[in-house]
Parts: C-alpha cells; structure tokens; sequence
C-alpha cells in the first residue's frame, strides 16, 4: 500500500491506530482513582508527544542512517517555533503559515550550519554542530533581544500588527478550526479528551512517519547507510558523500523546524530556551532509548522521555503519603523517605537510571526490548525476522 | 458513460462518509458546556501551585511551596490560622472555599518559561486547577500569566519585581501582591541619597531578562533624578554563576557605586565576587566605594554570608516585623517548619488568602467574578499596612521596607534591619507612568 511492503504496512498502520486512538490509551484509569496520577491523556502531553516523536524521527533521519551525531539540533526547533510565533505577530493566528515558513527556514539554517560542520566528521562533526547550537541559543537570549524577546520568550501582544486578524479566533487555528478546543468523552468514570491541536500534531506525525519510512527504504536511504558504513570506501568508488549527508541534514534540520513550528502552534509562545544544548541532548536520548536506526524507536523514546518530564515530576510528598497510607505511621514515613529523592524535582534521577538500565542491557533500545518479548512470547513468528535482518549487511 | 456515473456516485459516497465522519465529534459533549474553565463540581477545589524547584531560584521556590501548604491548611481549618485571623475581612471560615475542601497539586517550573507553562497547562488540562500560583522570576511569571488569560484560569502571581507584569505585560486574569522595580527605586532613592550624598557615579550589572531590565531602568531614573550619574551598565545571563569577569571593569571605570540587579543565586555569586574583589574596602573619587542591591531577601543575605553586612536594599516584607499580622504569620510558620518565612513565601500565602477571600465574597469560582471582587479591594492585616489591589493594573500598593545588611546579627535569621518604612503614597505611580506603559489589561477570560 502507497508503495510500501507488508511489513512496512502493517507499522504504518500500528502507528496511526496508536496516534489516533492514543486519548483512549492513554487515559486507562478512571478519574478520581489513585492511578489517575499516571493518566497522559490530557491535550498538553499527548501533543507533546507527537510533536517530540516528529522531531526524533527528523533525527535519526541523520543519526540513525548517516551516523552523523548531531549535538544542535534544537536550534532549528527554535528557529521553527520563532518562525510562528513571528507569523502570529505580522498575519493573524492562522498556523499554516507560520508551518511553511517555519519549515523553510529551519532549512536554511540547516543548509548553512550542515555546509560548514559536514566538513569534519566523528567528533568534530558534533562539536561544530554544539558550538552553532549554543551560539544561536547565545543570540537569541541576548543580541537578538528585538527579534527573539530575549528571557521572556516571544509573544503576541494586543498591539501587534496581525493585519488579518479581522474577526477570526484569537488563538492559533487551521482556518477556523481552533487548536485548543477539546470535546469530552464520557464512559462511567472514565473522561477521554479529544483535542484538535493533538489531532492536527497526530496527522502531520502520521505523514513524517510515512516519509521518513520512504527515506528509509529509497536508494537516498541506502547511500545514507552506506556512509554510516564505510566512508572511505564509497570515496574509493568515486562518490562524493557529502551532498548526501548534507541533504540528510537539512531533511532533519527540517523535521526539527516543523516539530518547533507544531510546539508554537499549540502554544503561542516561543523560548530561547529551547535552543538551549539540553534541548538537542534530549533529542539524542529519545533516539539512543528508543532505538537508534530503527523506524518507530524515536517515537517510543520522544513519548518514554516526554512522560517521566511530566508525571513523574508532579507528585509530591502529599501524594506519596496518600499511598502509602495503608502502612503503619513508621513505615509509611520510611517508604516516603526512600521513594521521595525519586519523585518531584527528582524525576531527572529515575530517568538517568532507566536510561542506564536501557544502554546497558538493551543496547538496541526500547525497539530490542519489544523484539526479545516478541521472540520469547511469539515463537515462530519472531524467528522469521531474524535470519532475513541478518542478510541485509553484505559485506 | 456509464462508467463516469459510477464515479459520481462513489464520489458522493465518499463525500457522504466524510461528512459523517466530520459531524461525528459533534455528539460527544463540548467541553464548553461548563460556565467556566475547571468549574469546580464535586466537593473539593484544586488549586496549582507552580515553583521553581531546580534553577537560580529553587531556595526561593522551596519556601514559597511551604507556604502555600501552610495557607491550605489554615484554609481548611487545621493548625491555628496563622494570618486569616488578623486578615480585615473576615469572609473565611476555616471551611476551605465556599465550603469546598481545598486540594492542590505541584509542578517545576525549572525556571523556564517553556517548562513552567507545560506545567501550568497539565495542572489546568488534567488536575482541573482553577487557579494557578507561582513563579519566582518574572520572565517565567509573565509566560505563565499569559498562558492562564488563554486558559481562562486566575493567576496569583508570586516573586515577581519586573514593572512589566502589571505594566507592558498585564493581563486581566493575573493579579500581583508583591512589589516591583518602580517602587524599589522610589523607596531607595531618598534614603541613598541620605547615605551617600547626591554626586555619585553608578555602575550596573544586570541579569539580562525582563527583571533585570525594568528594575535596571526604574534605579537609573531614580538615582539620576538625585543627581546621580550612571557611568555603564552591564547585562549578565541569568545563568551565569561566576562573574568575576564582569567586576574587574569595575574598578577602572571611575564608578563609586555598584548596583547589583541580580537576585537569588545570582546575587549571592556577584556580590561575593564583588567583595573579594575589595570594593568595599576601595576610596575613590575622594568616597567610599558602595555596593546597592535593590532587591533584597533574607535567603539571599543567608547565602552571601558576612558579605551583606552594611549593604543597602529593598524588601516587600521582612519577618522582624513587629505588626498583629506579621507576628502571627511568623509563628505559625515557625511552628510548622522550624525557621522563619522568607518575603517569597509571605507573598504566597498573602495571595492565596486573598484569592480565597475573592472567591468567597464573589460567591463563585468564576474568573470574572474573582476578578471583580479583587479590583479595587482594599485591606489590611496581611503584614503590609493598609493595601489597595489597584483596578487598572492588578497591582497592589503598600509600603515598601528599606533593609540593610546587619552588622551584629544575633541569630542565623537575623540577617537583615529595617531601615525605614517608605509609605505607600511616595512609591504610587500613575497607571499609564511611562514605565508601565504599552500593554492592556483585556477582557476577563473565564475560558470554556
């Protein structure tokens, strides 16, 4: 189907059954229930992890195909969300342009930093691409203050040009359709929220996931891994890598401006801190976590990261002792003790562990985790895989 | 021909399923069948507290999250009510809100204006927060504030000095208690010109966002006006943590006074640069060399140590009062954490009672309501004096404290004096003041 092979089919069709239906999944506890505390389904979080997913996808279009590491790429997540933000400012809420130009700008940036970092590789490579991501990120806080707002992030105000604004919604739309407008699903306990920004972010992550599956299999995709190989010998064969790897860049770097442009669009604000290197170390994270050169794994490490940031950081003491509370006073007291440096401000902790724990017995990310289950519960089925991912590197 | 029919009616078909498919959602509840945004419906109320609990800024982040838990408690009629008894109106009962048991969830700001309005917006979206409260940098204040007038939520602000929140930046859902830059430089001014004459050279560092711009501004205009002469002033990150480098032009620069428009970590990095740099010890132009922080705090002055002993600043509140209202806020949290409240976390609590207090005299939760009932209110018995909650510009107006470093404290809380209370009438300003101007308040959002 649209010119993909069975398998690459059916996670197509996984992936958009998961995205569309991700405000069911997400939400398995009723309200009011002591679990609701793990619920995600909630507009803010299921748009974030689509819009995270996007740009892990663009990511591991350079790292897990090219090898290419890059350090920066949250400097085109910026440049995408000011592109927006700058559109609401000029046009009006409408965030279709503000996504064009986003895209076509991060690309430019891309073109211009990959231009001058392709010209080194390993580390090199990922240190020309920090220094460019810190030193827009520099920019952005404080020279480039008229353009960007410096620490307080870029905003529309009441007296901002919006020379089409006229009488449409005055919060970001796609010709009327307003982003943060939900409908509610009620079912017993249950609450399901169907939000049209997450709708929106889920459809755009559907076409990514289908483009970025066409990369992956084209002759483009090929040559990329072909430099991930050897680059020496493909210079021996007489191709020059360069363009490829750069084309390779500019294409994430694009994805990245998109992604950036879908935060902005949800939200109509734009931070310099989120150009900032921690910014495009996540990105690296969610990758190596969900699976480095595999197709869905970015997506599963965008979502793993983007849930620990938002639930695991929210509960507190209170809660803690909530649960806890079936325990005799001493031992309920000790239980908060011990799991309290895990949770709230401590959140970054729990996700370091895990994060170790996945590098170090799970190499291949979250991807290799599903397939030991897979072959450990699914028998025949997950040996067929094997021997036909062991032809693939004929060297 | 026939062939082409068949397309017509498949694409009709096609068109028919897709307009099912379109009107679907439609049966499913809007959610704008409430009459505001997370009314509250069951028995109990939930509000958002949302704190830097990592950055520049977490020790000023910890406190207020004390006490905010201390004005949930009174609310709710445990512990001995702390500043709700000497508070002039006298609406709350102890009952929680409108007889609803008050609830609250927690988040990390980071100090981030990115991070703190994730975390606003999962309050609101799945904690059903019908206020949120929070903030200990104005940046992230300003990103919040504007987040809940979308949301159509109320926002309490809490830390924030920048003359932007209720100025270029106000909106008609946030609301502040606390000071800001303006009045800092109009309550400093007189008394540094008591101190250190009026022919002075002033230099200036400043974190470079929103705060260190407005307060920046607000001392130039004011120590300029003494007859003061700026000589430079430097912007500095936010996050930077040395600042060495920005001192030593200092000393070369013919400058007699140093103003230090940091706060937090921040300050307490630079000025421990500063003295071991021996300015303090420095004459020149014939004076004494002087170091100014216009806004200071008492977790500020305990982290820069003996470093602060001498040195003049501003404060929105200070523990040492000798006020009904102080003494009892002091003492019930004292009781509860063992150590004395900081300014961040009497401006907390302040605008949690006051919040309480709207919804109680409003009868409502809605935002609009709330709103109503805030604008104009004037009260008394929060520590502060007689307070007016300004209708133009969601800004209160009280007296402002001038502090100083103490020479000889006597405890580890000791840190700070009261040089003078500057009343409320000398750091008025005009709501349309230059300073403030350019922004509006809006319409009310109540959201849904």
């Amino acid at each position: 189907m649209l010119g993909l092979n069975k398998k690459d089919t059916s996670l197509m069709i996984l992936v958009a059954v998961l995205a569309l239906c991700a405000p069911f999944i997400l939400n398995p506890f009723p309200e009011g229930s002591a679990m609701a505390q793990f619920n995600a389904g909630y507009p803010d979080l299921m748009q974030r992890f689509v819009i995270f997913g996007i740009f892990a996808i663009g990511f591991n279009i350079l790292f897990g195909l090219t090898g290419y590491l890059s350090f920066g790429h949250a400097a085109f997540l910026g440049v995408g969300s000011y592109s927006v933000v700058w559109m609401y400012k000029l046009l009006n809420y409408n965030i279709l342009p503000g996504l064009v130009l986003s895209v076509l700008t991060a690309g430019l940036f891309a073109l211009l930093i990959g231009y001058v970092s392709l010209r080194r590789s390993g580390i090199y490579f990922s240190i020309l691409t920090l220094a460019f991501a810190q030193m827009s990120f520099n920019l952005a806080y404080s020279v480039l203050t008229p353009i960007t707002n410096g620490e307080t992030g870029l905003q529309v105000y009441t007296n901002d040009a919006q020379i089409f604004l006229g009488d449409g919604p005055t919060s970001p739309h796609l010709f009327g359709i307003v982003m943060n407008k939900s409908a509610d699903l009620n079912i017993g306990a249950w609450e399901f929220t169907f939000n049209n920004g997450y709708y929106f972010c889920a459809i755009v992550m559907l076409v990514m996931f289908y483009l970025s599956i066409r990369i992956f299999r084209s002759p483009f995709g090929m040559m990329l891994r072909a430099i991930k190989s050897n680059q020496t010998r493909l210079n021996y064969t007489g191709l020059n890598p360069r363009p490829y790897a750069l084309a390779a860049f500019v294409i994430s770097g694009m994805y990245a401006g998109l992604a950036g442009g879908l935060m902005a669009s949800m939200d109509p604000l734009a931070g310099a801190e989120r150009m900032q290197w921690t910014a495009s170390g996540e990105v690296v994270l969610m990758t190596i976590l969900g699976g480095t050169g595999t197709l869905i794994g970015p997506v599963l490490g965008a979502g793993f990261i983007k849930y620990f940031e938002n639930i695991f950081s929210k509960i507190n003491d209170t809660i803690l002792h909530q649960w806890f509370a079936f325990l005799p006073d001493g031992l309920e007291n000790f239980m908060v003790f011990i799991v309290h440096p895990f949770i709230g401000k401590g959140w970054h902790l729990t996700l370091g562990i895990l994060f170790m724990l996945v590098v170090i017995f799970l190499p291949g990310g979250l991807v290799e985790g599903g397939q030991r289950l897979k072959r450990a519960f699914g028998g025949k089925d997950a040996g067929k895989d094997k021997p036909d991912a062991s032809t693939e590197p004929a060297e | 021909m026939s062939k082409t029919n068949m397309t017509r009616r498949g694409v009709l078909k096609t068109g028919a399923i897709a307009g099912a498919g379109v009107a679907l959602p439609t049966i499913f509840t809007a959610s704008s069948a409430a009459a505001y945004t997370n009314e509250p419906t069951g028995s109990s109320v939930t509000l958002g507290f949302n704190v830097p609990q990592t950055g520049p800024y977490a020790d000023e982040g910890a406190d207020e999250l004390r006490a905010y838990q201390l004005a949930v408690e009174h609310l709710n009629g445990e512990g001995d009510g702390g500043m709700m008894n000497t508070f002039s109106s006298k609406e709350l009962q102890g009952n929680g809100i409108l007889g609803k048991k008050v609830e609250f969830v927690t988040g990390d700001t980071q100090t981030k204006s990115d991070a703190a309005r994730a975390s606003a917006k999962s309050m609101i979206e799945k904690d059903g927060a019908v206020m949120i409260t929070g903030g200990s940098s104005s940046g992230v204040a300003i990103a919040v504030q504007g987040l809940c007038q979308e949301a159509g939520v109320i926002f309490m602000a809490g830390l924030t000095h920048s003359n932007d929140t209720t100025g270029k930046d106000k909106k008609a859902n946030g609301f502040r208690h606390f000071f800001n830059g303006y009045m800092s430089g109009a309550a400093l001014a007189p008394v540094l010109q008591n101190l250190y004459g009026s022919d002075r050279n002033a230099y200036h560092l400043t974190a470079d966002y929103t705060w260190g711009w407005t307060q920046e501004e607000s001392i130039k205009a004011a120590t300029e006006a003494l007859g003061w002469n700026t000589v430079n002033a430097v912007k500095t990150p936010l996050a930077a943590t040395d600042f060495s480098s920005y001192i030593a032009p200092v000393l070369n620069s013919g400058a007699d006074v140093l103003v230090l428009n940091h706060y937090g970590g921040n300050m307490v990095n630079s000025l421990t640069n500063a003295v071991q740099f021996g300015l303090r010890d420095k004459v020149v132009n014939g004076k004494n060399f002087e170091i100014v922080v216009p806004l200071y705090s008492r977790l500020m002055a305990k982290g820069a140590g003996e470093n602060v002993k001498g040195i003049h600043g501003s404060t929105n509140w200070h523990w040492s009062l000798q006020d009904d209202a102080s003494k009892a806020f002091v003492k019930s949290f004292g009781t509860k954490y063992g150590f004395p409240p900081s300014q961040a976390a009497h401006t907390v609590y302040c605008q949690t009672l006051l919040y309480a207090d709207a919804a109680t005299r409003a009868g409502t939760f809605n935002p609009c309501g709330i709103a109503e009932a805030l604008e104009g209110f004037e009260f008394d018995g929060l520590g502060n004096g007689p307070t007016l909650y300004r209708a133009e510009d969601h800004q209160c107006f009280k007296d402002v404290l001038v502090v100083r470093g103490k020479e000889n404290p006597t405890s580890e809380f000791d840190l700070l004096e009261v040089v003078e209370v500057t009343p409320a009438a000398q750091v008025t300003y005009a709501p349309d003041h230059p300073m403030f101007a350019g922004g509006a308040l809006g319409e009310c959002n109540p959201g849904a």
